[in-house]
């Protein structure tokens, strides 16, 4: 399965310099870049990890860039997202978010149906297993 | 035009009998609005050899309160207070014989956080008075004060994207096709396909209710199935807007707690269930963590017409202070009726927390809307993959594009109809953060995009000469310098 979450996830994985666009776009508008990381992207997981803190004030998307080489290094297993914070009064939340990285094995999710009242079901999405995911 | 006040006062003002309403105190051009006051803007057309200050006079006697002759009654009470008083008369720039009548109301004319109320006093008499040929309201200013005794949209736009974990890029839905017929399980397979696709959200239509093809409840369970199967082979949060409209309060509420015990995280209201309805319809909504879809069912009967009726961005200003978090707002480039400044206007009182005077978006008065949430504007009707640029363009990252027909119609299948728009979506959004010319290159870039992506291909294809280029009815009469006071 090829997780869709993120702005771009349709589109063939971004490049580096396609990525160092977006991050420079974030900068131009004042944003908060932030880089996170995780091995759950479930799509209620909300909290993914922090790498650092965001980064505010900075000019210079390179920063981003070697941070995000950094991360990879170390989480180059996991999905990575960047994100663009607005701190703005009546957003204060993100602008932007897209997958940067993804794991050489994709996570892979079914749904497990409770039967109640009547014909209702009550759905959860869960993980499937990873030796029953297909590669 | 607006020098010359004539308000009888003291105990001639009372003597029994008829009196002209400019005369009774409904006529007040030295009157300055005070920041409490509620505003109203009316163009009003009056029949031949009517003075234009009587007849706005009279607008502003009947939406308070006056009657056809004076009533001593009215020394029982503060009545100057009380009286909506029209301060200023203009003509309307290029239509001789109507006129802009702006006219302000005291704040304790109206009931807090009640659209009815409002409604009832602005519009509830006076537009079938007989001196008058035709009356529009064209646009309303609300007081900070007022504006806080409504709750405002339940979810708003922050919110709910922080809840779809979606950001940076119009939303994408699709209503499902053929509106009518379509039994619960083969209408749940149009979800499944859409939202497999790409979509975040599909829709029922305004006139998806409870219909001997399909009950509600088969609809509700076969639609929650294809939310979640689509949930699940995507990783994406999906939604679809179960309409909850019914012919009774208890009706929708049953019908709202099913959506919820199944899971959904929106439910959708028409704009004809009233005022009242859709204010409660908006406070479950809040209480119960569901974002609130209102479909304008029924507008354009009082909304089209320039010289008759309620303008769209009046209907629009009350939404936001009724609650609901999404509202179709005109797509410009799309089948329906839409003016570009105009759409513009609407937009503005929909996402903005200030929207300036604004004349050439129809904008009359500065709105503050005192952080009541944004509502998330819809575009839908005849839009397709092929206006992508344009219609990100004319109307910004903060809507929900509704592609049915571009979708469900797509010549390989609603899935592949699903992926062209989110292709072209992404790859429009990626261009224009990189600083690229998008709008000129927009063709360029979908050609682009469709070089690895056949669906998109086929949709460009397709849909390439698909345009409504017609002459817009609704469309702002101003003149670019300031009006000229006669």
């Amino acid at each position: 399965m090829k997780l869709t979450q993120g702005c771009f996830s349709f589109l063939p994985d971004l490049t580096d310099d396609q990525i160092f666009k977006q991050v420079q776009y974030c900068l131009g508008n004042g944003w908060a870049v932030n880089i996170e990381f995780t091995d759950d992207p479930h799509p209620r997981n909300t909290y993914w990890e922090m790498w650092g803190l965001p980064m505010f004030d900075l000019q210079d998307a390179a920063g981003v860039m070697m941070e995000l080489a950094e991360c990879r290094r170390v989480y180059g297993n996991k999905y990575i997202r960047i994100s663009g914070f607005d701190s703005s009064h009546g957003w204060e939340s993100v602008r932007i978010s897209f997958l940067v990285n993804r794991p050489p094995h994709e996570a892979e999710f079914e749904l497990v149906r409770q039967e109640v009242g009547g014909r209702a079901i009550r759905y959860t999405t869960v993980r499937r297993p990873a030796a029953h995911a297909s590669t | 035009m607006n020098a010359h006040a004539g308000t009888v006062r003291g105990k001639e003002r009372y003597r029994s009998g008829v009196m002209e309403y400019k005369r009774m105190g409904y006529w007040e051009p030295d009157y300055t609005p005070k920041d409490t006051d509620v505003i109203a803007l009316f163009r009003v057309t009056p029949q031949e050899g009517v003075d234009p200050i009587e007849a706005s006079a009279a607008v502003a006697g009947e939406s308070s309160t006056a009657t056809w002759t004076v009533v001593w009654t009215d020394r029982l009470t503060a009545a100057e207070k009380y009286r909506a008083k029209c301060y200023r008369v203009d003509p309307v720039p290029g239509t001789p014989g109507s006129y802009f009548a702006y006219i302000a109301y005291d704040l304790d004319l109206f009931e807090p956080g009640s659209i009815a109320n409002l409604s009832a006093s602005i519009i509830g008499n006076v537009f079938g008075f007989k001196p008058l040929k035709a009356l529009r309201l064209e646009d309303m200013r609300f007081p900070v004060a007022y504006v806080k005794t409504f709750q405002g949209p339940a979810t708003g736009i922050v919110v709910e994207r922080e809840r779809l974990d979606k950001f940076g890029r119009p939303l994408l839905g699709a209503t499902v096709k053929p509106k009518l017929g379509l039994s619960g399980r083969n209408y749940g397979r149009v979800v499944y396909e859409a939202l497999k696709g790409g979509l975040d959200f599909t829709k029922d239509d305004e006139n998806i209710n409870s219909q001997p093809f399909m009950h509600w409840r088969d609809r509700f369970l076969y639609c929650m199935e294809a939310v979640n199967r689509a949930q699940a082979a995507s990783g994406e949060v999906k939604g679809t807007y179960l309409n909850i409209t019914a012919g009774t309060m208890e009706d929708m509420y049953e019908r709202a707690e099913f959506a919820k015990e199944l899971g959904s995280c929106i439910v959708m209201i028409d704009l004809v269930i009233g005022y009242t309805a859709i204010q409660s319809m908006a406070k479950w909504a809040r209480r119960n963590d569901m974002i609130l879809h209102l479909h304008r069912a029924g507008h354009s009967t009082y909304t089209r017409q320039k010289s008759h009726g309620v303008s769209f961005r009046v209907i629009a200003k009350w939404m936001r202070l009724a609650g609901v978090d999404h509202i179709h707002a005109g797509t410009v480039v799309g089948k329906l009726e839409g003016d570009p400044n105009t759409t513009r206007g609407y937009y503005d009182v929909c996402r903005e927390d200030f929207n300036p005077t604004k004349l050439e978006h129809g904008l009359f008065f500065d709105q503050n809307w005192a952080s009541l949430n944004k509502m998330m504007p819809v575009a839908s009707g005849g839009i397709h993959a092929g206006q992508m640029h344009q219609l990100l363009d004319l109307l910004g990252e903060d809507v929900v594009l509704q592609f049915g027909g571009g979708t469900i119609g797509h010549p390989m299948g609603i899935a592949a109809g699903a992926i062209a728009n989110r292709v072209a979506l992404e790859a429009m959004i990626l261009a224009r953060n990189e600083g690229r010319d998008y709008v000129h290159e927009g063709p360029e870039i979908l050609a682009r995009a469709a070089e690895t992506c056949t669906p998109l291909k086929a949709a460009l294809e397709v849909w390439k000469d698909v345009t409504f280029n017609y002459q817009s009815t609704d469309t702002p009469d101003f003149v670019p310098t300031a009006l000229e006071t006669v």
